[in-house]
């Protein structure tokens, strides 16, 4: 891969760290009281203060977000190949899944939590629903993408199914396949955060956003900041580290220009 | 070793691609399918390799004996390799579709990449080759096969110049040597003149001959050979009779087809349009 010149790397970086002098700045001079906006320094006090509780409360999360992923991935894969292999399949799935997609997580949730009734079940369920569309309609277009000339190619030396499925439009959607997985990624994160959110009162008190709930109870605003730093940094990584993944598999395979 | 009787495709749409095309290929022939965009080249060469049925005529083979698959080899415009494969692997395909073992089919993958001169590019992927050269690995997989009939669909419209002179030469060369059937469709004059030895000139939309023609061409010829430019000249001619004068305003093609459409009249057959 061609690297960047040092400064455009270096920028995000630079504009970050500015951005965090310049708040921290503004909150002393204003004298903003810490409950309201804590400067970075107060924030990453109140990390410090309790790094295993939230640490674990992170960790909570991601165990919610990759199990909603990995079963998201599997099943959305999965109904992508039965919808390319069958048309009566492609009917029956098809409504079904952008059913699924319209549907706003938050106002199904409480259903779902009553429904399951094991938290952790119905965490994983409901990220599983907002993570689900993407891998699963990134695969389905890829499994379409091959070009029609190498269908023919296929249908020319008699090539049944199986053969066309497994040596052409499998190894064709794998690239569609990764960058589904790397935007159902954030959704998983983003999808176990808002059942946490619904379900926090409900008494699963373990995740960040339960963290982010609790401490906005008790006022301890710099607290509740440090859970979202986390949050954050969480997206970026499982962003950053799919991306890597993909990249490499795809390289490894030869067809990627990386 | 082909006979194509009175051969008509209509599409679903209602676009009549081929109206009654009838056309003997022998075997060693060496045909050039040559037709403005559209006429059909394309169809008759996919009703011949069986992926797609005519809707009146039919496609006589030899004492019947129908191609089984690996008797067609088909190369398209585009090279369309598997991206992900090497160009040996590319060449393995239709072997390994008809189920021989890659043991068993290095030898000949060998002779295969050898005959379009990329033995050393065996393990190189279709990016790192240049336009020509994943050309050479399309027409190698088609020949690994050892087809009996080699079908060619504007294999070289999309390659500079260059490129495209030397792909044709080697490509004359290398019938020569294995002489099976070729089908080439092209809309370059000049390359039907320089490749094959019999030139066949089809009307625009719907597809029929317009005109017959045998290369007086000997073997080996060069493109400075006068007979060749004689040969141009006279395609040229029977071209412009088949679509009217050339320098309509809008192109001569939609002429043509109105042209086209008053001659359907009395060659039109058995059937009449849907
Ligand atoms: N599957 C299809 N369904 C409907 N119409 C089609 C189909 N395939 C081809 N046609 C139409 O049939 C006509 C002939 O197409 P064909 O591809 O055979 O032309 P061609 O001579 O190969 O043209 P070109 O030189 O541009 O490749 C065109 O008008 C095309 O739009
Ligand atoms: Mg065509």
């Amino acid at each position: 891969m061609r690297r960047e010149p040092l400064a455009l790397r270096a920028a995000p970086l630079l504009f970050g760290l500015l951005a965090l002098v310049l708040w921290e700045g503004a909150v002393r001079i204003f004298d903003v009281p810490v409950y309201l906006v804590p400067g970075p320094i107060a924030i990453v006090g109140a990390f410090l203060a309790d790094p295993g509780g939230l640490l674990l409360s992170l960790a909570s999360t991601l165990l919610v977000t990759f199990v909603a992923l990995a079963v998201a991935a599997v099943l959305g894969a999965a109904l992508a190949i039965a919808m390319a292999t069958s048309r009566l399949a492609q009917a029956a799935i098809q409504p079904w899944a952008v059913v699924l997609q319209v549907t706003p997580i938050v106002a199904i949730a409480p259903l779902i939590i009553v429904w399951v009734g094991d938290p952790f079940t119905s965490l994983v369920v409901c990220a599983t629903i907002v993570a689900f569309f993407p891998v699963f309609a990134n695969t389905a277009s890829g499994l379409a993408a091959a070009a029609p000339e190498l269908a023919d190619l296929f249908r020319l030396y008699g090539a049944g199914r199986w053969r066309t499925m497994t040596l052409l439009r499998l190894p064709a959607a794998l690239p569609h396949f990764l960058t589904g997985l790397r935007i159902s990624g954030g959704l998983a994160l983003v999808g176990a955060v808002v059942a946490e959110f619904v379900a926090g009162s409900g008494g699963f008190a373990s995740g960040l956003a339960y963290r982010i709930l609790e401490a906005g109870y008790r006022l301890e605003i710099a607290r509740m900041f440090a859970a979202l730093v986390l949050l954050s940094l969480a997206g970026i990584a499982i962003n950053a580290g799919l991306g890597w993944i993909g990249r490499l598999l795809l390289r490894r395979r030869g067809d990627s220009a990386a | 070793m082909l006979s194509i009787e009175r051969v008509g495709r209509r599409f679903p749409g209602g676009t009549e691609a081929l109206r009654d095309v009838s056309l003997n290929l022998s075997s060693g022939d060496f045909v050039a399918l040559l037709g403005p965009s559209g006429c059909g080249k394309s169809t008759l060469l996919r009703l011949i390799a069986g992926l797609d049925q005519p809707d009146s005529g039919r496609l006589v083979w030899d004492e019947g004996h129908e191609p089984t698959p690996g008797e067609i080899g088909f190369v398209f415009q585009d090279a369309t390799l598997l991206p992900w494969a090497t160009a040996e692997e590319n060449v393995y395909l239709p072997l390994r579709l008809r189920g021989v073992s890659r043991a068993e089919a290095a030898p000949r993958l060998r002779d295969a990449l050898a005959r379009v001169g990329l033995e050393q590019f065996a393990k190189a992927r279709p990016r790192q080759l240049s336009g020509g050269m994943r050309m050479r690995v399309s027409i190698a997989r088609a020949l690994v096969t050892r087809p009996r009939i080699l079908l060619m669909d504007e294999p070289f419209a999309a390659l500079d110049e260059f490129t495209r002179h030397k792909l044709q030469a080697d490509l004359l060369a290398l019938w020569e040597a294995i002489g099976c059937t070729v089908v080439f469709v092209t809309h370059s004059i000049y390359e039907a003149a320089y490749l094959a030895r019999r030139i066949v000139l089809m009307t625009p939309r719907p597809g029929r001959i317009a005109s017959e023609r045998v290369s007086p061409l000997p073997h080996g010829h060069s493109r400075l050979d006068p007979a060749y430019a004689t040969l141009v000249a006279e395609i040229t001619a029977a071209m412009e009779q088949a679509l009217g004068p050339a320098d309509e305003p809008r192109g001569p093609q939609d002429q043509a087809g109105a042209a086209g459409h008053v001659r359907d009249v009395r060659s039109c057959g058995g059937e009449g349009p849907a």
